[in-house]
């Protein structure tokens, strides 16, 4: 294989990450019943902050610890207001979304282009000497390795613990879940602070790690924490398959890098192209759920109906079940 | 264990929900406690289990003053309640039904809880696996499975709220055994419904509760006529069976096929005459909604043709159906049934067909007094729809159906209603049938179902039966079929 494929294949990996941390973030908060709509914002801003934080204090772990931090208070605040002041969780998330872009580019406006800190590569020996495998999986930063074992504990953590099956039983049931024993507003605000602390994380990863630098508005980091809040509802709420989302989309961004240098499409084309894919994969995921679907697949012959309708119920995901309710102890 | 209730008061804002109960339940018996809809049961099991606070009174236990804060802390202390709609989470496993909630280390030991459940389903001669999800099962067994949770949980009281609602006969059966035996091994069973056949046949003693007080305890021998005179503080006269079936088929069902993921319905012929009623029979998700949503429109067959008033109306959509005179009352009335938010004067703007612009407010309040006086609500105009209460949306649903309809789709019309309103709604739908309306409607009481029906079908498992005359069948016959014996 030529060095061109392996690069490009490398490079979906590294992207996928900060995107990967979001989404399960997202996961771990959407799955214990509250939305936190602010991602995209969050991003940017704990972007920023990781990165003048590491440049001005010369380091690269408070770098990442800002960049948590600043993704928890907006948690924080998202939790407060929907839990305990039960505004709307949708209105205050989205306007946090707007506020800490716009917050972000004014507070980094100092900070543009200059040069700063970054992780470097750390190919792990033995394994990086593998051919095909060890230049795309294991020539990467710390962040990469990370993310591998994050996927898996996220995943071990929501199905397999004790812990993990009362996160679902407050996203699906809470009264029942409350009958059961659990505190279900002090949960809540616990999975909505530890997603957001995740999904600040994914800043600091792009500004620090994947996409180095800040140059405020083109940074081009806009746009990507609403992707990532599909890529949880793509995901179908199950971190493993979050995280395919999350390559998905990385290859779809590695995918437009690569047109740029070998065909005359218009830039700005590729750029935007991973976002409508995105929805048509969205729009692929959930067709099964409309009416016309149904009939006209009643319509269809026996073979290729009961084939595509269970091709469409694997695709199918469906929401905690009280995503977005909130819960009083009667 | 042993449970005395002193002087407890409960109110919900105006409403005295428990007013001073003051009563025993001793240890290894099977208390029944009978009573109405909103006479209080409920909420005194509430109290009992931790989700409300009395507001004055105490709870003994085994003679000990106690306070119980949260439903945890009632299992804590051996007080478990399987609610009406069992509190488990449908798109999780059985295990992990189990294990949720549960006391330990991070990782559950998964095999040993696998275990226990199978020799629990043993001991009571339940088939549940433990890894099938919740979803999948039926409410009998999800019933079940709470029980099976409860007494792995230690519990010495349990308490069931109406549980025979929606499981069939042979499960009752079973649910019945299961409790027998285990007040013969020492637990306390509170037995909370408000079927006097059912409390008669069980519980060896009984408790009767109206409008939130106590209003006496009774011992065997019981006498039917004495409980209905203390559920109701009058006797009850029952509602007449006139039949309104003429023999002029109106809708033709040809061969019908229909499926979901889980279910598939096969070759469904029938003949629906004029002013008939048709009661489908079944435990839940036996197919009887997608029968009813293929009625309306709503769901395409598969196969076969639907034939209405000698037009065909296979494939045809719902807006088609509603023109032809179909109405679909669904059993989730505030989700699908009525509009949360609006006042009635705006359910009646919306269901009245209008070619103006705008509305004519005053002809419509006019409209909504007129439908209020006579289908007796309680509300007023201008009242939300989810203040009213369960029986008045139902009577508000009843009203908002337009005049000329030939085929009214019902599901579990009278479910949560007290037996006056059901009753009522009743005589309101056989009116329509004089006027050569057919009614289909589903129903988890088998015994409303003999009592106003002229036929029967009776879905088992993806079966549908012949049409079964309500005349000649027994409530009996009727459990068997949907239990799946006698196919």
């Amino acid at each position: 294989m030529d060095v061109a494929t392996l690069t490009t294949l490398a490079g979906i990996v590294e992207y996928a990450v900060p995107v990967l941390f979001a989404s399960i973030g997202e996961n771990f908060t959407e799955k214990a019943g509250l939305i936190n709509l602010s991602v995209n914002g969050t991003i940017i801003l704990s972007a920023m902050s990781g990165f003048v934080v590491a440049m001005t204090v010369d380091s690269i772990f408070l770098g990442f610890l800002v960049g948590a931090v600043v993704g928890a208070i907006v948690a924080a605040i998202v939790a407060f207001s929907s839990i305990t002041l039960k505004q709307s969780q949708v209105a205050i998330g989205f306007v946090l979304a707007l506020l800490c872009r716009d917050l972000a580019y004014f507070l980094g406006a100092p900070y543009t282009n200059k040069p700063g800190l970054f992780l470097s590569k750390v190919p792990i020996p033995v394994l990086a000497d593998i051919p095909f495998i060890g230049p795309v999986f294991f020539n990467h930063s710390l962040v990469v390795y990370a993310s591998y074992l994050f996927i898996i504990i996220a995943y071990v953590f929501m199905f397999k613990t004790r812990s993990g099956l009362m996160l679902q039983g407050i996203g699906e049931r809470p009264s029942a879940a409350f009958a059961r024993g659990a505190n279900v507003k002090a949960l809540r605000y616990f999975y909505t602070i530890l997603g957001g602390l995740l999904i600040g994380l994914a800043g600091p990863m792009y500004s620090l790690a994947v996409k180095i630098g800040w140059a405020g508005q083109l940074s081009g980091l806009d746009g990507i924490g609403w992707i990532a809040l599909a890529i949880t509802i793509f995901g179908g709420w199950n971190p493993l398959r979050v995280a395919f989302g999350a390559y998905l989309f990385g290859g779809l961004q590695q995918l437009g890098i690569t047109l740029q240098s070998t065909t005359n499409i218009p830039i700005q084309i590729l750029q935007a192209a991973p976002f409508p894919l995105m929805i048509f994969t969205l729009l692929l995921v959930n067709v099964g759920r409309a009416e016309w679907v149904d009939r006209e697949l009643a319509a269809m012959p026996e073979k290729p109906r009961i084939v595509l309708s269970k091709i469409l119920r694997a695709l199918r995901t469906s929401p905690p079940a009280s995503l977005g309710v909130p819960f009083e102890n009667e | 264990m042993k449970i005395s209730f002193q002087h407890i008061n409960k109110w919900f804002g105006k409403v005295h929900a428990n007013n001073d109960i003051n009563f025993t339940i001793p240890s290894g018996t099977i208390q029944g406690i009978l009573g109405e809809n909103g006479a209080g049961k409920s909420t005194l099991m509430k109290v009992l289990t931790g989700f409300y606070q009395a507001d004055s009174g105490e709870i003994f236990l085994d003679d000990k003053a106690v306070t119980i804060s949260s439903p945890e802390d009632a299992v804590m202390m051996g007080i478990g309640m399987l609610h009406q709609d069992p509190l488990d989470f449908p798109p999780m496993k059985v295990i992990d039904n189990f294990l949720l909630g549960t006391r330990g280390g991070l990782f559950p030991n998964r095999k040993q809880v696998e275990k226990d459940i199978t020799r629990l389903s043993q001991e009571f001669d339940f088939q549940i696996n433990p890894d099938s999800f919740v979803e999948t099962l039926t409410v009998g067994e999800r019933q079940q499975l709470e029980i099976l949770r409860l007494l792995w949980l230690g519990v010495k009281v349990l308490i069931l709220d109406e549980p025979t609602t929606g499981i069939s006969a042979n499960q009752k059966e079973k649910l019945f055994a299961t409790l027998l035996k285990l007040a013969s091994q020492g637990l306390t069973v509170i037995f909370v419904s408000h079927k006097l056949e059912e409390v008669e046949q069980l519980c060896s003693r009984v408790a009767v509760f109206r409008q939130g007080q106590l209003v006496g305890e009774v011992m065997p021998p019981y006498d039917t006529d004495q409980f209905v005179y203390m559920m109701f503080g009058k006797s009850v006269e029952v509602a007449d069976k006139s039949t309104f079936r003429s023999e002029v088929p109106y809708i033709k069902l040809e061969n019908i096929s229909l499926e979901d993921y889980r279910l598939r319905l096969r070759d469904i012929n029938l003949e629906i005459n004029c002013g008939e009623v048709i009661g489908l029979a079944g435990m839940e998700g036996s197919g009887q909604r997608l029968f009813l949503r293929m009625l309306t429109g709503l769901m395409r067959p598969v196969g076969g043709s639907i034939l209405y008033g000698g037009h065909n109306f296979t494939g045809r959509t719902y807006p088609v159906f509603q023109k032809a005179g179909v109405a679909y009352l669904p059993a989730a009335r505030l989700e699908e049934g009525l509009i949360p938010g609006m006042t009635l004067t705006e359910h009646f703007i919306l269901s009245e067909e209008h070619h103006e612009l705008f509305v004519n407010q005053k002809s419509a309040i006019d409209l909504t007094e007129d439908r209020i006086r006579e289908f007796y609500i309680k509300g007023t105009p201008a009242s939300q729809i989810e203040q009213l209460s369960g029986g008045n949306q139902q009577r508000a649903l009843l009203a908002l159906l337009r005049n000329k309809l030939r085929l009214i789709l019902m599901e579990h019309p009278t479910r949560g209603l007290d037996i006056e309103s059901a009753i009522w709604i009743w005589s309101k739908m056989k009116e329509r049938c004089k006027d050569c309306t057919s009614i289909v409607f589903t129903s988890s009481d088998l015994d409303e179902i003999i009592q106003y029906s002229d036929r029967i079908l009776v879905f088992f498992g993806g079966l549908v039966s012949k049409p079964i005359d309500a005349d000649t069948t027994t409530v009996d016959e009727l459990g068997q079929l949907i239990g799946g014996k006698g196919w």
